[in-house]
């Protein structure tokens, strides 16, 4: 690693060896350690995806329908629970939110060490069961389904309680730390939008996990020692176990996208050289979208068998999560009014994030709509909805995030070529993978379909001919991430021109991030 | 490169008839109108949307491109007016589509009384159809065109979803209780039918067709019945076999169990523990399967085994269409 610093010394420096990094407390050199896990898991989660579109890519069987089925499952469940779920918090959030809030480290160092630690026994249990059964339930284990296959469900449903766990653990860790470690004059008010939006996902990872840890469990139960709880053969009710499932999962979709909001907030700022425009209403709908998704959970199930009443219900509550949402968008849009704008690749991802939320955002409207999603329900307009928001959505953030952070980070830059090469890839071949699933699913193709009948091919084509286009997009973005790794290109302090305290220490930062306490007298984006 | 022209022969067709149809299935009754009614409206106001946001976002980037490393941008933090009006018009607009949506849902699951019924049963991976004439068919479904259709569902293992798309209908069958759909067909023809909630290895080839055919086909159809007895035949005889005689009449008398006479459809049947209850379909079901779940005022419990297990779902439905006779 280069020396960016008249002294040399920084976090990823200060101390030397496999061991330092297996036992480190820096919440710098966790994150990282995140970093490496997390985009091996996207990696293999990636090539689940692969083969799904090569099995879609014709009509006619090419896997067998449990291979098929396998597949699908882990593709789900690797990129749930092991990428998009842990993604932005894990990487970004503990590099960032101490150094954002002025802190030298989280509020439980230790505790932030374990937290990867859990989630690497979790993580090693998930990928074990390739070895032994496969499962086959996707990756929302419905009932009675997922008590009677014959798969490692067990062994899965604890890997993903104890994947869990180490969610809460972080989740605690970092709604202390915004409490207890803010620099001085480092009010609410003055925080930036990233640390607001992993708050607010802290606060859901913190309430809403021990559920889905609690529903696993019961499944487990059920599995292990005949408790009729879920299966109707043992007076147990299927729609319960949907029920408890939503009740974690819908939340969880916004643990998957706060934070990449919070992202995109900061890349718009940077770029755009100008003040966020609605600071508090971002925020505040931060956390008004944490609150309202405990109570929609009842959208993901508008034709499971629940009440007539129950569905009008949760239709409704579903469109008041829509406005903080809308609000949010208008307001990125208003950042960039008169500003000044430039293109590098983060600002590249952050308006890639716009134009596909954008889509992902009305979708989700007529979906919310309960006598339209009879018809929609469990077709491919659902997948391709939730692909838009949680890949063009989330993983756009995502990367655009890496490549913003990534000179603070390493202290190098990274090829801006290249990147923005893995942009286009990414941003066509996603339109092109995913738009043709929306007119799939109008059309009445249903999802989780090994095969399909001949009226839908010719768009499966397309499809397919477009994930392999974002595979090879996100390919070239490690190696531009690699490639950035290894050049001599010395990154300056403040390459962008940001004004989030990061930017104000030197890179990669040191040890102690800051070496006086900095003493905050105004709010994150200052440019004037 | 066969497939790639017909590829692009077929985006070519497709991209044409968009404007007109928005990709829905053929319509092949008055909901599924509805239905897609709605649907262009959102369809519009969406990409209306997406052009104020999509193309904002476009418009400001060429707009406000940075021309110097000195740029001064104004200090912007908010503006109320602006921001109460990006809130509450979405808002508005939302309550629209929720309202518009509740309407057709409503419409959807308000079972008409009149519909001819047709119990459908899901196993993996296959759907029977039972009609009240004892006709049992696979995976061929077919109905009279015309009149309304209630269809009771249930499933003998695990979760399916009956869906027609023509029909823009969709509903979960569950084991363990039962499920209505209704709709009426208003074209004769083939209607594809499709398995949509995941139920294992074979889940995509759980496939069945609608055949929509005239009302006298239908009953001619109907009455080639190798068997020759009527479902509620078989349930009478189900009474006899499997002893339910010994304690329910069927004349209304009062044996060790209340009489199935007059039962169907009673409403305010008052249960020992005060609660009143409509008998229908899931209440039989219990009451067979589980009869100690909730008795019925004036009886005592644990008199009746349960038959959980023990009767195939065949069996209920058969014994459900019997009680349903007995007026």
């Amino acid at each position: 690693m280069g020396n960016t610093h008249a002294s040399g010394d920084n976090y990823i420096n200060h101390e030397k060896g496999l061991w330092s990094w297996l036992t480190t407390i820096d919440h710098k050199r966790i994150g990282l350690m995140y970093m490496i896990v997390i985009l091996f898991f996207f990696l293999c989660g990636g090539i689940a995806a692969m083969l799904i579109r090569l099995e879609l890519f014709a009509s006619g069987p090419l896997f067998d329908g449990n291979t098929y089925n396998q597949i699908l499952t882990y593709h789900g469940a690797i990129m749930v629970f092991m990428v998009i779920v842990p993604g932005i918090p894990a990487i970004l959030g503990n590099f960032f939110l101490p150094i954002h809030i002025g802190a030298k480290d989280v509020a439980f160092p230790k505790l932030n060490l374990a937290s990867w630690y859990v989630f690497m026994a979790g993580a090693i249990l998930a990928i074990s069961t390739l070895f032994t059964t496969k499962i086959d339930t996707g990756w929302t284990f419905y009932t009675p389904y997922s008590i009677k296959t014959g798969t490692a469900v067990v062994t899965m449903v604890m890997a993903a309680f104890i994947m869990g766990m180490s969610s809460i653990l972080t989740g605690l860790n970092f709604i202390v730390t915004v409490h207890k470690l803010r620099a001085p004059g480092m009010t609410m008010g003055r925080i930036p939008l990233f640390v607001w939006a992993v708050y607010s996902t802290a606060i859901l990872q913190v309430l809403a996990t021990p559920v889905l840890g609690i529903t696993l469990l019961l499944l487990a139960m059920e599995r292990t020692l005949g408790v009729g709880i879920f299966d109707p053969a043992r007076g147990g009710d299927p729609v319960l176990f949907q029920h408890f499932f939503w009740f974690y999962s819908h939340p969880a979709v916004y643990i998957m996208i706060l934070p990449a909001m919070g992202i995109v907030s900061e890349i718009i700022a940077a770029f755009s050289r100008k003040t966020i425009f609605g600071y508090t209403a971002i925020a505040y709908s931060s956390l008004g979208i944490a609150a309202v998704s405990f109570f929609v959970w009842g959208h993901h199930m508008f034709v499971s068998g629940q009440s007539e009443i129950a569905g009008i219900v949760f239709s409704f509550l579903t469109m008041l999560v829509g406005v903080p949402t809308a609000i949010k968008m208008f307001n990125w849009l208003a950042t960039m009014y008169r500003g000044s704008i430039s293109f590098e690749s983060p600002m590249l991802f952050a308006m890639g994030f716009l134009f596909l939320f954008a889509i992902g955002g009305v979708t989700g409207i007529m979906l919310a709509t309960v006598g339209l999603d009879v018809h929609f329900h469990d077709t491919y307009f659902v997948v391709a909805h939730f692909h838009y928001v949680m890949v063009g959505g989330t993983l756009m953030a995502l990367t655009g995030g890496l490549y913003y952070w990534f000179p603070k980070m390493f202290g190098k830059m990274f090829n801006e070529f290249w990147a923005r090469i893995s942009f286009v890839l990414i941003f066509i071949g996603f339109n092109v993978t995913f738009f043709p699933q929306f007119v799939l699913g109008a059309m009445g193709m249903p999802r989780r379909y090994a095969d399909y009948v001949p009226a839908y091919e010719s768009l499966n084509k397309i499809s397919s001919i477009g994930a392999w286009t974002i595979g090879v997009g996100f390919l070239v973005a490690l190696y531009v991430i690699i490639e950035g790794l290894m050049s001599k290109r010395i990154a300056p302090a403040n390459p962008w021109g940001a004004k989030t305290l990061e930017w104000q220490v030197q890179s990669p930062p040191t040890h102690h991030n800051f070496e006086v306490e900095p003493v905050v007298t105004a709010g994150p984006y200052e440019y004037r | 490169m066969n497939w790639f022209l017909a590829l692009m022969n077929t985006v070519a067709v497709n991209t044409a008839s968009a404007a007109g149809k928005s990709f829905m299935p053929p319509v092949g009754t008055e909901i599924a109108s509805d239905v897609d009614n709605l649907y262009s409206f959102l369809l519009w106001t969406s990409f209306l949307g997406c052009v104020i946001l999509i193309g904002g976002m476009i418009f400001f980037a060429v707009k406000y491109k940075r021309r110097t490393d000195n740029d001064k941008t104004p200090y912007i933090s908010h503006n109320m007016a602006l921001e109460f009006l990006w809130s509450f018009i979405p808002l508005v607009l939302f309550l629209v589509v929720f309202a518009w949506g509740w309407k057709v849902y409503h419409d959807m699951r308000v079972m008409p009384e009149n519909a001819f019924e047709i119990h459908v049963q899901a196993k993996q991976w296959q759907w029977d159809f039972m009609y009240k004439s004892g006709k049992v068919s696979t995976n061929d479904f077919f109905v009279p065109v015309g009149i309304p259709v209630k269809l009771v569902m249930a499933s003998e293992d695990v979760l399916h979803s009956f869906y027609i798309p023509s029909m823009r209908i969709k509903q979960d069958v569950v084991p363990g209780r039962y499920t209505t759909l209704w709709f009426k067909a208003d074209k004769t023809g083939d209607y594809q039918i499709f398995c949509t909630e995941y139920c294992g290895a074979a889940h995509s080839a759980m496939l069945a067709k609608m055949h929509v055919v005239p009302a006298p086909d239908f009953e001619k159809w109907l009455q080639e019945n190798e068997e020759g007895l009527t479902l509620a035949q078989k349930g009478e005889k189900l009474y006899n076999s499997k002893g339910c005689i010994a304690c329910h009449s069927t004349d209304g008398s009062v044996k060790v169990g209340p009489s199935w006479k007059g039962l169907w459809g009673s409403t305010g049947h008052t249960m020992a523990n005060g609660k009143s209850v409509t008998v229908d379909e899931n209440y039989i079901r219990e009451s067979i399967l589980n009869p100690n779940a909730d008795i019925v005022k004036g009886f005592s419990a644990g008199l009746m085994p349960a038959q959980q297990g023990l009767l195939t779902e065949d069996q209920l439905t058969a014994l459900i269409e019997y009680i349903k006779t007995l007026k």
